[in-house]
């Protein structure tokens, strides 16, 4: 029987370690697994590359972990926000290494990887910083540029619902990246609030697929103002 | 004769008449976030947010904050009857594929050619964000600039060439500024309306580029 709900949390992080790429859900706060991430600042692993939209907020989730010094990389659009300190005082003391990518190409890239593309031409960036050195093509009137795959050896996201095979139901606008990461991700790891019984989701409203996800662990969040 | 400069809620309220019944439309944050406020309630438009929510409304009463229902500018929202929830791959499929009528944006400048720098000053010490302004800028079918004329050292943000790094590449059809409304071109930037009291050279002496005036009368 397949029971991909079983583990505890510390044992299903516990296979994460020293320089792996991790992408973690979340928009600002929204979304983002906290549970799992104060998970991997117990476990004081480091030289870990993270893929998200933010770079942290305040001094939670996300934020705790860089001031941990766990992280070398961050892959994100959006690291500067009114409470980034944590990264700003990090990037600004050269201590973390930021690859700063469009919002839709973080997206589309992540998307690559989790539908086994080779790259995408994207028109987003064209012309910009952003792109430079990149290979482009004119195609169909349109210019682009090319992008390759966001892979990780691990996804930690967040959602409302999941059951023993790994399906997940998200709530509000905490779905963002959730189910784009868990099909980009060597191993998905997703936080619910509850862990339903086979059946109770109805598989008209499955947001994704158990095969997308590896292990499901229920914790209770804290409530967290944005 | 003396002129007024449009506050920012006259320059919301004035975008506002420019959204028709039906429209998909993003507003960026800041200013733009202004301009749902003045939609009129007969007209149905919906609202994208980037995180991935359509047909949001506004912000919620004192106490009904939800953490897990805020916009791009993580503000706290509610849905509309209708609204819909989705993932990012989806919300920015929305608009690279050429769905989303309308984005508004704020910028830095403004070039001739439509090029628009509105994500990095380019100074050493800046932490570049970019977010989804690249995304909008190339992907709304139209993209409405609010801005105002001049910095506050008064130096012109409609300008021959960019000096800003370029957020995307002839990609402006409007700015609503301060000042007046310019439609972007080919053949060039055309002034179709301007506060009263403001002569077109007055307004041309305020701008980097040249100016048509297209006004009426």
């Amino acid at each position: 029987m397949i029971d991909k709900s079983a583990a505890s949390l510390a044992e299903v992080l516990s296979q994460i370690t020293d320089g792996s790429t991790i992408m973690i859900g979340g928009f600002g706060t929204a979304g983002q697994p906290a549970e799992l991430i104060d998970g991997l600042i117990q476990l004081g692993i480091k030289d870990l590359t993270i893929v998200s939209n933010n770079a942290g907020n305040g001094d939670y989730g996300l934020a705790k972990l860089l001031k941990a010094g766990a992280v070398k990389k961050v892959i994100c659009s959006f690291p500067r926000q009114s409470d980034s300190w944590v990264f700003d005082e990090l990037y600004r003391a050269g201590k973390i290494e930021l690859e700063l990518v469009p919002q839709g190409n973080l997206a589309c890239r992540i998307q690559a990887a989790g539908m086994g593309l080779g790259a995408v031409f994207t028109p987003t960036g064209y012309g910009t910083l952003l792109a430079e050195g990149k290979e482009t093509r004119h195609i169909d009137g349109k210019d682009y540029v090319l992008e390759y795959p966001i892979k990780a050896d691990f996804a930690l996201i967040k959602a409302q619902q999941g059951d023993r095979w790994g399906n997940l139901v998200y709530r509000k606008s905490a779905r963002n990246f959730g189910p784009i990461m868990a099909m980009a991700a060597g191993v998905t790891i997703a936080q619910v609030s509850e862990v339903v019984d086979l059946g109770e989701l109805d598989p008209e409203h499955i947001i994704t697929a158990g095969i997308f996800v590896q292990h499901v662990v229920q914790v209770q969040p804290e409530p967290v103002a944005v | 004769m003396s002129y007024q400069k449009l506050s920012r809620n006259q320059i919301a309220e004035r975008v506002a008449q420019d959204i028709p019944d039906g429209a998909y439309v993003n507003l960026g944050i800041g200013l733009p976030t202004k301009i749902a406020s003045y939609l009129p309630s007969d007209k149905d438009v919906f609202l994208h947010s980037e995180n991935g929510l359509l047909a949001f409304g506004p912000p919620p009463a004192a106490g009904q904050e939800d953490p897990e229902l805020i916009n791009a500018g993580k503000e706290y929202v509610t849905m509309l009857q209708g609204g819909s929830f989705f993932h990012h791959g989806d919300s920015f499929a929305m608009m690279r594929g050429g769905h989303l009528d309308i984005a508004v944006l704020g910028a830095f400048q403004v070039a001739a050619n439509g090029d628009l720098a509105n994500w990095h000053t380019g100074a050493p010490d800046a932490i570049p964000a970019v977010g989804g302004a690249m995304d909008l800028a190339v992907g709304a079918k139209q993209v409405f600039i609010t801005t105002d004329h001049v910095t506050k050292q008064g130096e012109p943000k409609i300008v021959a060439e960019l000096s800003y790094p370029a957020t995307g590449l002839k990609c402006v059809d409007r700015i609503y500024t301060d000042l007046c409304v310019i439609d972007v071109t080919a053949d060039g930037l055309k002034v179709i309306e301007k506060v009263d009291g403001l002569s077109f050279a007055e307004l041309q002496a305020m701008t980097g580029a040249t100016l048509v005036d297209a006004t009426q009368g």
